[in-house]
């Protein structure tokens, strides 16, 4: 079927989508690279070559190292939220329930819901200290409402950022367990096995494809959650991520010199944290 | 007396698994009931669940900012262009690699996967400045750019998994057959590749309809979509509770019912088929 002919036409077909992605990928990376060496702002006309200086300036701002910290606790804290309650979650949504449509829906249904509306109706509606629901049922038995978004920034994004990944998490690990044969584990309860060794000797294993891939998909998103930070807390040293920050350094103050280096500086920390990913966790992909 | 347990078991897990939708569904049901409430409900201490009256007039209100249009309709304009400009160039190239693929397929496939490894903020610099340059801030051109190139990678990978699962048998029997080209395309291959089309379009809408670091950052009135404008309500004096939650309902109630019929497509789409 493969003649040289159909072989050329289908190098035709694909080189638009190459070439696009080629310049999408390299003219950034170059441009970034370029301007991180240049002192260059949107309100000084010159942009003379200073070499290393505005990653010595934005590696020791010590909004950095607080944004560095806040992007892994919250790539962090989300994933490990999502994969031990998306875990639990597909377990119950696993077991014959009435109404499990319905129920399937209702869980799913916060992935769908744009970061920015799922971000405010948290603020607004759940986390506000005088009008949020949580606020007044902790009131209401007696313990007294939090001001989330003011004293635990960083916290209340991770369970709002949380709250809209947790779905994909359930979904894909339903769609794992669902795929177990029953014969196994009947054989397993036939031996004497019990419910929690069936779950650590036959569930789990068979799920970890699946939880790799969720590890995976979300870290290369979660990486860059912004949407959430600039709506409910608006920056700030507790709650600024690298993206946030970087983004802030630029349209805030112009400063396109030292928000390149800190592209770069967020470049090299995902393909760290990729590299690193794929190493512990991408074996269980082969295969 | 087994039955006996199973049935009170199942009661059980029922309970447990209706209690925890609703406890992860609570934000959005919220929200809903709110947009039904006056402004004086919407605040009330404490809260009114389902007795208040109901009224429709943030509805009406927000139907009367005139923008509010602008918004809806730039969101509309970015996702199906986004998607249509990204359909003409990933299908041809998952076609290419579904059904002519050489040793250097997986590579090309892995490669374009990796372009979504570089986290936007490394790319917004120099496209802020070329945006700038060229007049593109705040316009649905630049914007229908950006989203074509960010989900470009994952639509190709889409596509090739749904193209790579129809038979190269049945081709080669109709041409067999004598069918030629057009019949080809029109009579065997498009029936078997539109239901995986159908659902890489329904994906790109709902990631563009979505997508919030770019919206937020590129576009100010012009273009904005309803992301954008919903995050205008963040500041302290527009915090109108039924408006917003009005608001909110409207911008989140297509994309969520879009998103329910499609969820299988959806585990497949978004783990490229790895996990069944």
């Amino acid at each position: 079927m493969a003649t040289t002919q159909t072989k050329s036409v289908a190098r035709l077909m694909m080189t638009p989508s190459v070439i696009v992605l080629f310049i999408w990928m390299i003219v950034p990376l170059f441009l970034t690279l370029y301007f991180s060496t240049l002192r260059y702002g949107f309100y000084n006309p010159e942009t003379p070559f200073v070499g290393f200086e505005n990653y010595t300036y934005f590696l020791t701002d010590p909004r950095f190292l607080s944004a560095f910290q806040n992007t892994l606790l919250l790539v962090f804290g989300v994933l490990c939220i999502t994969i031990i309650g998306g875990i639990l979650i597909a377990l119950l949504l696993d077991q014959e329930v009435f109404g499990q449509t319905i129920v399937r829906l209702l869980v799913i249904a916060p992935f769908f819901v744009m970061p920015t509306v799922a971000a405010l109706v948290w603020k607004n509606m759940m986390m506000n200290p005088v009008y949020g629901v949580i606020g007044q049922m902790l009131n209401a038995v007696g313990i007294g409402s939090v001001d989330w978004l003011t004293n635990l920034p960083l916290t209340s994004i991770i369970i709002i950022v949380a709250w809209q990944w947790l779905p994909f998490s359930v979904l894909i690990l339903l769609t794992a367990l669902q795929s177990l044969s029953q014969d196994q584990k009947e054989a397993a309860e036939m031996d004497g096995a019990g419910a929690l060794s069936i779950f650590f000797y036959i569930t789990l294993p068979h799920m970890k494809r699946a939880i790799t891939v969720v590890i995976l998909i979300q870290t290369i998103f979660l990486l860059s959650v912004y949407a959430e930070i600039a709506v409910t807390t608006g920056g700030g040293e507790a709650s600024s991520n690298l993206p946030f920050l970087i983004a802030s350094i630029i349209s805030l103050e112009g400063d396109v010199g030292t928000a390149s280096a800190g592209g770069i500086v967020a470049v090299i920390v995902a393909n760290i944290v990729a590299f690193l990913l794929i190493r512990v966790v991408g074996k269980n992909l082969e295969g | 007396m087994a039955r006996a347990i199973s049935t009170r078991r199942k009661i059980g897990m029922t309970a447990l698994a209706w209690v925890v939708g609703l406890l992860i569904f609570f934000p959005i049901l919220w929200t809903i009931l709110t947009s039904f409430k006056s402004e004086l409900d919407a605040i009330s201490i404490p809260p009114k669940f389902l007795f208040f009256d109901w009224t429709t007039e943030n509805y009406v209100a927000i139907q009367e900012q005139r923008n509010y249009f602008a918004f809806l309709m730039n969101s509309i304009y970015l996702a199906l262009g986004s998607t249509f400009v990204g359909l003409c160039f990933a299908i041809p190239a998952a076609w290419a690699m579904a059904f002519s693929p050489t040793r250097r397929t997986k590579d090309v496939l892995l490669w374009m996967l990796s372009t979504k490894m570089m986290p936007a903020v490394g790319a917004l610099v120099p496209v802020t400045i070329l945006f700038r340059n060229f007049g593109l801030l705040d316009t649905r051109f630049g914007l229908i750019m950006i989203l074509f190139l960010i989900n470009l990678p994952i639509i190709v990978w889409m596509l090739y998994t749904y193209f790579k699962e129809i038979p190269v048998d049945i081709l080669e029997a109709a041409r067999m057959d004598g069918a030629n080209l057009r019949k080809e395309l029109t009579q065997v291959l498009a029936p078997m590749a539109i239901p995986g089309i159908a659902s890489t379009i329904l994906l790109n809408v709902i990631l563009a309809w979505n997508e919030a670091f770019w919206t937020l950052l590129l576009t100010t009135t012009d273009a904005a979509p309803l992301s954008a404008f919903i995050a205008s309500f963040s500041s302290p004096q527009g915090n109108f509770y039924a408006k917003l939650s009005a608001a909110s309902t409207l911008a989140i109630a297509p994309i969520l019912i879009i998103g329910w019929f499609s969820q299988k497509q959806l585990v497949r789409g978004l783990t490229f088929g790895a996990v069944k």
